[in-house]
């Protein structure tokens, strides 16, 4: 299937063009009638000029940066303190093996129950607030990073992990030297996914129910049916999610130079 | 007058991995100072023997005395050059050296400059950034033999260092090896396929028979001169006669290892 690699230039005039393309159809669709109907009615789809002027004029007036930074603290919140548990945990049990045999079918249970039916009850613990929003970031973001780090330290190459002991390596050393980096190379593997996973918490929450935040925005909007103002905050937070990425990437390729090829696990 | 002991004797040690037998009772001793070679069939137990001499595998049966002491646990003595990438994929060719005079609470400046010297000697002065996956097969392995060298054991253990490596590197790293074995006078236990490099670098030359069940079935003394040119010894003509006597004694054992696979 790989034919010649693209160019970049090339490559990025192909993406323009695909959203020019759904922008166009969406545009015609909504403004211009065709044999007298509109096939993407208003009232359903808004328009793309609308929605413009109205993502806009929520950055004009200054409304939309409150949303963003609470949105954004959440995610925050949500990524380190679901990191630091399941780094904590992730180590506890793969260094423990009766510890993990013993709460294996707990956690696989936790694991498999949807998120979504946590929301309320977090709401019910920690309030309208942000902080049952990270909650329920934090549930999401841990198993991802507790998997990841019990498969990084149970993985270690037994034949490195030999010679480090050979090289006179104590146990804490050997954590530093060995078990840490390789936990950590787990773990930034699947940064992009965690830190996506903090978002929808914290999104889904705000959706659920809040006072503040992308998803209260959209939230919002919907209860008036105001269309434009539901394609207005979706297009924000897919902008949001975007610089996110492109943040994360930044990131990940500082720490992950040594791998021969960064990402992929996850 | 105190005899001094051995560096490493290996007595009556049997190996096994679960109901395989691999190594059957078996006799070593390696003198302080003495450079011996295990020449035998692939998969007869050499690595395994190392890694007893190592403490990495305790024996089913036998023991273990390194220098007059009873070996429990990791041999601390020793510097083992694993016959499979060993190095740590996320530190870069100088850290990976460096790591072994850290852990001995070494300063890491001084750690790292006596790195750099290491890697130069190895040939690698150039490649003291790179890590592990950008280095070749033949590389990697000489920085694993800087990262050994460099805490200076007084007893090596070496599973097929110069494996992947070019006929001239190959003799050129020998070359290395006696030199620092000349100045040190480290003991050795070295693994290769290759008998010529066997005679040319070592005193002694043991065979192990095809597994499993393996033992050493031959003992060899090498009675070239020192000091040795890992390169000129080959023209010795006292050099072919081992060879002859040797190869005859390892021909049987590897047609052996092969005819039982087959
Ligand atoms: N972890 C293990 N579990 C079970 N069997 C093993 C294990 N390691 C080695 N063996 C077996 O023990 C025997 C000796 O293996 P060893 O690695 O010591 O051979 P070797 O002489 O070093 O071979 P080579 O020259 O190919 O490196 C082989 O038959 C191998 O299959
Ligand atoms: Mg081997």
């Amino acid at each position: 299937m790989s034919g010649a690699p693209i160019s970049r230039p090339k490559l990025l005039a192909l993406q323009v063009l695909v959203a020019a393309a759904i922008i166009g159809i969406w545009h015609i669709g909504s403004t211009v009638p065709i044999f007298g109907v509109h096939f993407l009615p208003k009232f359903f789809f808004s328009t793309p000029g609308d929605v413009a002027a109205r993502v806009v004029k929520l950055f004009a007036t200054g409304t939309i940066w409150k949303h963003l930074w609470i949105t954004l603290s959440e995610t925050i919140l949500a990524f380190v303190i679901g990191s630091v548990g399941g780094v904590l945990f992730g180590f506890w049990f793969a260094r423990r093996p009766l510890v993990a045999a013993v709460f294996d079918p707990y956690v696989k249970m936790a694991n498999a129950l949807p998120r979504v039916v946590l929301a309320p009850i977090f709401m019910l613990w920690l309030g309208l607030g942000i902080w049952s929003k990270v909650a329920l970031g934090v549930t999401l973001v841990f198993f991802i990073v507790f998997f990841n780090v019990y498969q990084g330290v149970k993985e270690v190459s037994p034949v490195v992990l030999a010679n480090a002991r050979m090289l006179g390596m104590n146990e804490r050393r050997l954590f530093r030297h060995v078990y840490w980096p390789s936990a950590l190379s787990w773990m930034f593997s699947s940064l992009h996914t965690s830190v996506g996973f903090a978002l929808v918490g914290a999104v889904v929450g705000e959706y659920l129910g809040s006072a503040a935040g992308l998803g209260y925005l959209i939230h919002e909007a919907e209860g008036v049916f105001d269309v434009t103002g539901v394609f207005a905050g979706m297009v924000i937070l897919a902008a949001f999610v975007l610089l996110v990425d492109a943040a994360v990437t930044r990131i990940e390729r500082r720490l992950l130079v040594w791998r021969p090829e960064a990402g992929g696990r996850g | 007058m105190t005899v001094t002991p051995p560096a490493v004797a290996l007595d009556g040690i049997s190996i096994a991995y679960g109901d395989f037998v691999a190594v059957a009772p078996t006799m070593l001793h390696v003198a302080e100072g003495e450079f011996v070679a295990i020449v035998g069939p692939t998969g007869c137990g050499k690595s395994t023997l190392l890694n007893a001499a190592a403490g990495l595998l305790a024996p089913a049966a036998g023991t273990v005395t390194i220098r007059g002491r009873r070996l429990a646990g990791l041999n601390g003595e020793a510097g083992y050059l694993f016959q499979q990438d060993a190095l740590m994929p996320w530190k870069t060719a100088l850290d990976n050296v460096a790591i072994g005079l850290e852990v001995a609470d070494v300063p890491r400046a001084e750690a790292l400059a006596r790195a750099r010297d290491w890697l130069a000697r190895v040939g690698l002065a150039a490649f003291a950034d790179r890590y592990p996956h950008q280095l070749s097969g033949g590389q990697r392995k000489r920085v694993g033999l800087a990262q050994v060298l460099i805490r200076n054991p007084k007893i090596l253990l070496m599973d097929e260092p110069f494996g992947p490596l070019d006929a001239q590197t190959r003799l050129i790293m020998g070359g290395l090896l006696l030199d620092l074995w000349a100045a040190e006078r480290k003991a050795v236990l070295f693994v290769t396929h290759d008998l010529e490099e066997a005679i040319a670098l070592a005193d002694r030359v043991v065979i192990m028979s095809s597994g499993p069940s393996a033992t050493i079935i031959g003992d060899h003394a090498i009675d070239l001169p020192r000091p040795r040119d890992a390169m000129d010894v080959r023209l010795d003509a006292r050099f072919h006669e081992l060879h002859h006597e040797i190869w005859g004694q390892l021909r049987g054992e590897v047609l052996k290892a092969y005819g039982s696979a087959a």
